[in-house]
């Protein structure tokens, strides 16, 4: 018992020893690391802790190191919301990461409003930063812009009349509602319109409406998780010849082991250059970036790199990058450095904010790719 | 009627994932009244095991097995460790002890496993089967063959084994059992061991086709449950009936009506079977002595 006591008061101290003391700038994260979105917050997870463990191993930023304050909200908005205020009054960090989801991201944005707190978001949607919050930025691509990039090159295959058939979970159901939105700009007609459940098994009964609809030339798929591997695989099942494309959502190496590569075979969609890591050109500016992250990332632990871990990597990038150019961590002089951000590149695409762009991407940063022998071709 | 073949054949296929599902809350419901809800976590467990059994090295076959055992295991510790000890609660906190078993299970194989999706190859290839202008995959055989066999082997169990006859003795009246010479606590035993290893087993057919991870486990008890009640509670036939009706609504709902309102067509046809045939279609007559 005697020793049981002094080992705890000796670690108590070493603790108390290591705490706050030493690191000066504090970031704070609140991300879905377990839950049902813990295939975004997982990876994201994974990513700022190697990357702020790299950093600091060399010298932290300007010689102050950093400390990363991370918090596992399981996807919950309220502990989202317990989680983000206790990182800006107890923690007293300087700028906070995070919102693996939407529903969370909504929770954290409150509280960085309203104690002007710079807020980097990793989820996907474009009333995150639509309106412009001053405090509030954003790192993925918005559904939208992966809708437009698909539509463009629909048009350019002169496809005109297209099917669509998007899995009700709160991803597909949002990217349906702006591709509807978008779609009449290209001159495309949605003329079928069918959806599933994210854990339906089969969904050959709305692809053959879709294939008896009068005048499709192309499939569109927005969903993540099982369901865009199943609708993949009842299309090949089918004998269904038709152009067909998934979302941004399944952009991983993954989803064309669960669809199979027989299956997925021809099938194009919206990535990020994370993908073909392997195949950028030797004068891309992305090249450097993404094939480091890749690498230390794999090393570290072992697993496939995801687009989703690379919203991390950028978020953190981009708060590195304008925490230095501060001079400091004073918040609000951090936010405006991060709204002055121009040029940064990182995994996702290359980032310039402006006082009305807080997302700072264009469709160039999309890569729209197709699937070939079980790998990933860029088309354009 | 190419369509409509099409319909039929996704709606038999679904219909059999609920079934296989549905079929394993039988056992448990027999022996003691008690929804099981942790059948779901058996269906992913067999799934699960058998997937990182398989990139372990380990044959299909082999994999297969040893993660139905592996389950039926878990089954009968899931008994000994958390039923028996409640004994004599009333049937509603058994059920609600099971719910608690199965956020367990859930969350252990987010640790021990982890939180990806898997798949596994298809038992006899992808290609599909070509009838009448429709197609089926290989797959949707062996799990609607999967779902005949283990209705037809419950079925003798319960009505031409003497075991069967004991598990049915003891749901109706335990201490009445006990009497007459029944070894109740065994009757549990295999209960727990029997469910866990017909829901592995559908875990094991279906992931081909549904793919599995952590987290599937609650779906498909909800869907296989709804299978249940249409069908009648602790009735094989019922079980299956229930579960390839659900499928086929569905499906037909998807192909004629809309696909929005798949889900909800085929809950308001289970309500509407409920109101008129409280049992379900094939349940026995509730008798409550007073």
């Amino acid at each position: 018992m005697k020793t049981l006591t002094t080992t705890a008061l000796a670690l108590i101290a070493a603790l108390g020893a290591a705490g706050p003391g030493l690191a000066e700038i504090r970031l704070g994260a609140s991300l879905s690391a377990t839950g049902p979105a813990s295939f975004l917050g997982d990876p994201e997870a994974k990513t700022l802790e190697m990357m702020v463990e790299a950093l600091n191993a060399a010298g932290g930023i300007d010689g102050e190191p950093v400390e990363l304050v991370l918090y596992d909200d399981g996807g919950d908005p309220n502990k989202a919301l317990t989680f983000a205020t206790r990182l800006v009054e107890d923690d007293e960090v300087v700028a906070i990461i995070g919102g693996s989801t939407t529903g969370t991201t909504m929770s954290i944005l409150s509280v960085a409003e309203d104690n002007e707190i710079p807020f980097v978001s990793l989820a996907g949607a474009v009333s995150i930063v639509d309106p412009v919050r001053p405090f509030v930025f954003k790192t993925p691509h918005t559904d939208r812009m992966a809708c437009e990039k698909i539509f463009t090159d629909m048009a350019a295959r002169g496809i005109e009349k297209i099917g669509m058939i998007s899995g009700t979970d709160g991803f597909g159901a949002s990217m349906q509602a702006q591709c509807k939105d978008v779609v009449g700009q290209f001159g495309i007609e949605i003329v079928a319109d069918e959806t599933y459940g994210p854990k339906d098994a089969d969904v050959t009964p709305q692809l053959t409406k879709i294939r008896g609809t009068g005048g499709v030339q192309a499939v569109l798929n927005p969903g993540f998780g099982q369901g865009p591997a199943i609708v993949t695989r009842n299309y090949h099942q089918l004998g269904i010849d038709l152009p067909f494309y998934q979302s941004h959502g399944v952009a991983s190496d993954a989803f064309i082991e669960l669809a199979g590569a027989d299956a997925a075979e021809g099938l194009r969609l919206p990535g990020t250059a994370l993908l073909i890591a392997g195949q950028l050109a030797e004068d891309d500016p992305q090249r450097a970036v993404v094939q480091a992250y890749k690498a230390e990332f794999e090393a570290a632990y072992g697993m496939d790199v995801s687009t989703f871990g690379g919203y991390a990597h950028d978020a953190f990038a981009l708060l590195v990058d304008a925490i230095s150019r501060a001079g400091g961590d004073d918040p609000v002089a951090i936010r405006d450095a991060l709204e002055a951000t121009s040029g940064l590149v990182g995994t996702t695409g290359t980032y310039s904010f402006s006082a009305d762009d807080h997302l700072g991407l264009d469709l160039s940063a999309f890569r729209l790719l197709e699937i070939r022998d079980g790998g990933w071709v860029p088309v354009d | 009627m190419d369509a409509l073949m099409q319909f039929v054949f996704s709606g038999v296929t679904v219909g059999a994932v609920y079934a296989l599902v549905a079929l394993g809350f039988t056992i448990i419901y027999n022996a003691s009244d008690v929804v099981n809800f942790a059948q779901g976590e058996f269906v992913m467990l067999g799934g699960m095991i058998t997937v990182f059994a398989h990139l372990a090295g380990l044959p299909l076959p082999l994999a297969a097995l040893g993660a139905i055992l592996a389950t039926a295991a878990l089954g009968v510790a899931l008994n000994r460790l958390a039923i028996e000890p409640a004994r004599g609660a009333p049937v509603v906190s058994v059920i609600i002890i099971t719910i608690g078993a199965s956020i367990l299970i859930r969350g252990a194989a987010q640790l021990i496993f982890d939180k990806q999706l898997h798949g596994l190859p298809a038992f006899s290839g992808d290609d599909p089967i070509r009838v009448m202008g429709a197609t089926i995959l290989p797959q949707s055989l062996w799990v609607i063959g999967g779902a005949l066999a283990v209705f037809v082997g419950l079925w003798a169990f319960f009505t031409r084994t003497l075991t069967g006859k004991a598990v049915l003795a003891t749901s109706n009246n335990r201490t009445a059992a006990q009497l007459v010479g029944i070894n109740t606590g065994w009757v549990m035993t295999l209960a727990f061991g029997l469910s866990a290893a017909i829901g592995a087993l559908a875990g094991v057919l279906v992931t081909p086709i549904t793919l599995v991870s952590y987290d599937v486990g609650v779906g498909l008890a909800l869907k296989g449950f709804a299978a249940a009640m249409l069908g009648g509670m602790g009735n094989p036939k019922g079980a299956l009936a229930g579960g390839i009706l659900l499928g086929l609504f569905e499906a037909l709902t998807a192909g004629y009506v809309s696909s929005h309102y798949k889900e909800a067509v085929a809950f308001i046809v289970i309500l509407g079977v409920l109101f008129a045939m409280p049992q379900g279609l094939f349940g026995r007559a509730g008798t409550e002595r007073v």
